[in-house]
């Protein structure tokens, strides 16, 4: 199962790209941790991108398709895993997301479940054989989603369950749904809304009615939003230089290593900086549905959409709460943001891209 | 479960135990070309956002940062302080804690615990807030001064940005006034400048929030006392820790103020008083200056220094001694017997009687059909005797010659029925009737009979004391009135009133004055001081009329003394205001223990001063100029049970 592809077909624009993002992230923590008890962040950053690239060598290396053939076995791993998160994880900032290992590592079991998730989604929906998916079929597939999701949201960390979904909708989507499913969807989406803001946490609903109006509650979970906001716009065009931004720098920025670290690199580097790292960002995407577009067969497809819509939808999120145009949910920016599981799974993701680009001649 | 596909590649290389996989997925390529687009949308939908924020409006975010960033504490500026004529520090300052709440991190939800904390009035606090709505975010709001220990624990302990972020720290200046309520009525106090005050024009330059004087010195001369404020700006981090000091505009201190006041005697003043209603003012008519002045019973006002409780203020108001009064300058009272040397005066100048015009006194006199009583019997009686032994009928019959229109002109000429002019606010002005007065204010025709009331001080005359002191002050001075004044080298170098009277009259005035306290018979012999002139004039003044006292026993007539000494050219005039005490001999002994005191120390310092030069030149004035205060000795002590014939 473990071929040596050729050095040429490796995607070298997507990892080229990844590295610059990376690199700016780096200088990014630095930046914003220079002179705080984090201040060894960015050097650690760079170890785990090291590992990162790594990883993705070797799941460039792995067939995807026996990767599938695993894929059960992967789904229960992970659910197992999620599992013991909540029974033996450790609990940090009010909620329980890692499992600590050896060496002070500790990893974030639900980054890592979504690579399953994506191959499983990829498998389920190669193995049908009609042209648009059936009631059955959609409800064994939301099924298998909702529960690692479910998981994930009694950490709780509904920011991660939530990045599960786009992976479901471009498979439902790409595989083909008649049109009154997704009437129904949508139907069932607007009855849902208001039941589960009802049954959502103290913080997260404040999270809500303070993303639409964070003035009303400045102190309180409006502070984030509003001080990234300022940060973003006291950014200007060209951005106030590295450790030269005064939200970063005096910490009125939360956490601006991690969720709000794209906000931090708007204010240090201004409209300019920021339109390069989106289309960065953007080619990224591009070259990920390119090789979407150029796979062998359906489960490479698959597999490069489901990585893409992932990511696209961790960027619209992240980035759109930066701005204040999505609320505030708590999850990495990838490449970008400081963290060993983002970045690693974030790795692991582009290696399976360039594991179905590699075998795109094969036939 | 295979379907037949139509795809017939597809089954060209099935491979046992292995899923069917191979595909093509040229199927969705118009759904990977839509997620395209929809990727174009989501980037096109997040720059947007950035462009809002950076290039389209970034200086109010710029702005926001900055406010952030820095923060501006105010460094209160120390009132300026107050010292007495030889430089002694009457009203000073300490440093405090004052607690300041920064309007941008304030949360309305906080206050309550807030409150708790430093145990402040919940609403009272609310109301503060609500009173700066319509200022500046960045201006902070003072809270609380004066913080107590248990007060700054519990701000130390909960001025994190997760509990209470707006509480804040500041030193400032607190005022510290003297015990007892010594000088209290005529330093006054300070307080926060209130709303009201705000939307005065002649307050328009005072801020919110700002400390100024409210009544008294403090207030008279505020602008000189109050110093400009001072502040800091400083770079700080999230947690309110200082990061760096921008800039430092240091507070401009107040002024100090040196007031014409002897500590000595003002002391003295206020022992004297203890336990009584009334006022006494010491002024030297030689300059106008304010040695002592004393208002019993008085307040604390280190009470206002802060902000005063609701609980005290209602005690001080409801008190039915009326302890905010200053009863030197504001309390009115017929002036009794004590004006009578005003009306010698008046008869001697318009020439309706001279030194050896004697009249009858047989217990009293008849005019216009009713009988004016005498306090006692003094047959005939001249002008030297009528003043001596304060012989009313004497009186009755010069008021009766002299008229009502004499007496009201010298009585004004020498200050009475208008404000003295002293440096201090809401003074009262008194009474001096006449007949276009009572006809301006009540319509009402003159009676001949009110002429002999006022003749003896009564009827509708009133005086405070320290026009009382003044009027006789300057009379002794022969007709130089000098506007009385507190602050030492002041802007009140007023020209003084001057009028030529005859010295021949004044003398005759001042001798019967000086039979008062050193003849026998005299009705003030208890101001006697060995060795010293003292004039003076007693004066026992009915607050109500004889038919309202005759029905309330309790009330009782009001004792005033005034003397000056020496008798010729004095240093000293003071004026003694005893409320209910009934005698105005039982307030002699309390003029003569000021004027006593004031005369020892001069001696004192003259005794130190030769023998320094003697001794030691090098040696500082200092020991010399701070003297022990002796224990005064008790008026009461010494006015005993009022002899039989009674004094007036």
């Amino acid at each position: 199962m473990f071929q040596f592809a050729s050095i040429k077909d490796f995607d070298w624009t997507m990892f080229f790209v990844s590295m610059i993002i990376c690199g700016l992230g780096v200088l990014q923590i630095f930046s914003a941790t220079h002179d705080t008890v984090w201040q060894g962040s960015w050097w650690k950053q760079m170890v785990y991108i090291a590992a990162g690239i790594l990883l993705m060598w070797i799941a460039a290396n792995i067939d995807y398709h026996a990767l599938m053939t695993q894929v059960y076995l992967l789904y229960i791993s992970s659910i197992l895993l999620l599992v013991a998160v909540l029974v033996i994880g450790k609990r940090a900032f009010g909620s329980t997301r890692w499992i600590a290992l050896p060496a002070g590592i500790h990893l974030q079991v639900s980054e890592f479940a979504k690579i399953a998730i994506i191959l499983l989604v990829a498998r389920f929906l190669t193995e049908l054989r009609t042209d648009v998916l059936e009631l059955r079929d959609l409800l064994k597939l939301a099924g298998v989603i909702l529960l690692p999701m479910a998981l994930i949201a009694k950490e709780p960390d509904l920011g991660t369950a939530l990045t599960y979904l786009p992976v479901l909708a471009i498979g439902i989507f790409l595989a083909g749904m008649p049109w009154k499913y997704w009437l129904a969807i949508g139907a069932v989406a607007l009855l849902v809304v208001p039941v589960g803001f009802a049954s959502l946490q103290g913080y997260q609903k404040a999270r809500i009615v303070s993303f639409l109006d964070p003035e009303r509650d400045p102190q309180g979970t409006g502070y984030q939003l509003i001080q990234s906001k300022i940060a973003v716009g006291a950014g200007g065009t060209w951005g106030k230089g590295v450790t030269k931004g005064s939200q970063t720098q005096l910490r009125f920025l939360p956490v601006p290593h991690t969720d709000f670290i794209f906000s931090a690199f708007a204010e240090e580097h201004g409209f300019i900086g920021v339109m390069l790292v989106l289309i960065l960002y953007f080619v990224l995407l591009m070259q990920i549905v390119q090789n979407a577009q150029t796979a062998p067969d359906r489960a490479g497809m698959y597999i490069c959409m489901g990585v893409g819509a992932l990511l696209l939808f961790h960027i619209l999120v992240n980035v759109g709460m930066v701005v204040g145009r999505m609320p505030v949910t708590g999850i990495p920016l990838p490449l970008m943001s400081y963290g060993g599981s983002s970045i690693w799974s974030t790795f692991l993701m582009l290696g399976l891209v360039n594991s179905v680009r590699v075998r795109r001649f094969v036939n | 479960m295979r379907f037949p596909s139509l795809e017939p590649h597809l089954e060209q290389q099935p491979q046992p135990g292995k899923i069917q996989l191979r595909d093509d997925p040229s199927f969705a390529a118009t759904k990977m070309a839509a997620f395209q687009y929809i990727a174009v949308g989501v980037f096109l939908f997040l720059v947007t956002g950035f462009w809002e924020l950076q290039i389209k409006s970034p200086e109010i975010y710029n702005e926001r940062a900055e406010r952030n960033r820095i923060k501006a504490l105010p460094i209160v500026a120390p009132r300026g302080k107050i010292l007495d004529r030889d430089g002694r520090v009457i009203v000073g300052n300490h440093s405090t804690w004052s607690l300041i709440l920064s309007r941008e991190n304030l949360r309305q939800e906080h206050l309550h615990e807030i409150a708790d904390g430093l145990h402040l009035d919940y609403d009272d606090l609310v109301r503060k807030v609500g009173r700066y709505r319509n200022r500046p975010k960045y201006e902070p709001i003072i809270i609380k001064e004066e913080l107590t220990p248990s007060d700054l624990a519990f701000v130390e302990a909960h001025r994190d940005p997760e509990t209470f972020p707006e509480m804040e720290l500041i030193e400032s200046q607190r005022r510290l006034y003297p015990d007892n309520g010594i000088l209290a009525h005529a330093i006054g106090y300070t307080g926060e400048i209130s709303e009201s005050e705000l939307d005065i024009p002649e307050y328009a330059k005072y801020n919110q929030g700002q400390i100024i004087g409210k009544t008294g010195i403090e207030k008279e001369y505020n602008d000189t006392l109050m110093g400009i404020d001072g502040e800091r700006q400083s770079v700080v981090d999230n947690r309110g820790k200082e990061r760096e000091v921008l800039g430092i505009k240091e507070a401009k201190p107040g002024r100090n103020i040196q007031l014409t006041i002897d500590l000595d005697l003002q002391v003295v003043a206020e022992l004297t008083l203890e336990g009584r209603r009334g006022a006494v003012v010491a002024i030297n008519p030689q300059n106008g200056e304010i040695l002592a002045m004393a208002s019993r019973p008085s307040f604390d006002p280190n009470k206002f220094a802060v902000r005063i409780k609701g609980k005290d203020w209602t005690e001080l108001t409801s008190d039915p001694g009326k302890p905010l009064v200053n009863r030197a300058i504001q309390a009115q009272w017929a002036p009794g017997s004590t004006f009578k040397p005003l009306v010698a005066l008046a008869g001697l100048e318009s020439g309706s009687v001279d030194q050896d015009t004697n009249f009858q006194c047989g217990g009293g006199a008849t005019f216009f059909g009713h009988y004016y009583k005498c306090w006692g019997t003094h047959g005939t009686v001249s002008l030297h005797k009528g003043i001596v032994q304060s012989c009313d009928a004497y009186f009755y019959n010069v008021g009766n010659k002299a008229g009502i229109d004499n007496i009201a002109y010298y009585a004004t000429q020498a200050g009475l029925g208008q404000k003295s002019g002293v440096d201090l606010p809401d003074e009262a002005s008194g009474t001096v009737p006449s007949p276009e007065w009572k006809l301006r204010n009540f319509r009402q025709k003159w009676f001949a009979g009110e002429t002999i009331s006022v003749a003896i001080g009564q009827g509708a005359l009133t005086v405070t004391p320290i026009q009382l002191a003044r009027a006789i002050g300057g009379l002794a001075m022969g007709g130089v009135w000098h506007t009385p004044h507190l602050l030492i080298s002041g802007t009140k170098t007023e020209k003084p009133h001057e009028w030529a009277l005859n010295p021949e009259n004044v003398r005759n005035v001042v001798d019967g004055m000086y039979g008062v306290v050193n003849e026998a018979g005299g009705t003030g012999v208890r101001a006697k001081i060995p060795g010293l002139d003292v004039c003076g004039k007693t004066g026992s003044a009915q607050t109500a009329s004889n038919e309202y006292a005759k029905t309330h026993k309790d009330v009782k007539d009001n004792a005033w003394f005034v003397e000056y000494a020496p008798c010729h050219n004095p240093e000293v005039v003071i004026a003694v205001l005893w409320e209910s005490a009934e005698h105005g001999m039982l307030s002699a002994p309390i003029a003569r223990d000021v004027m006593a005191a004031w005369f020892d120390k001069k001696q004192r310092l003259a005794e130190a001063e030769s023998a320094r030069q003697k001794l030691n030149p090098a040696t500082s004035l200092v020991s010399a100029i701070l003297p022990t205060l002796k224990e005064p000795s008790q008026a009461a002590g010494n006015a005993g049970p009022p002899p039989a014939e009674g004094t007036h």
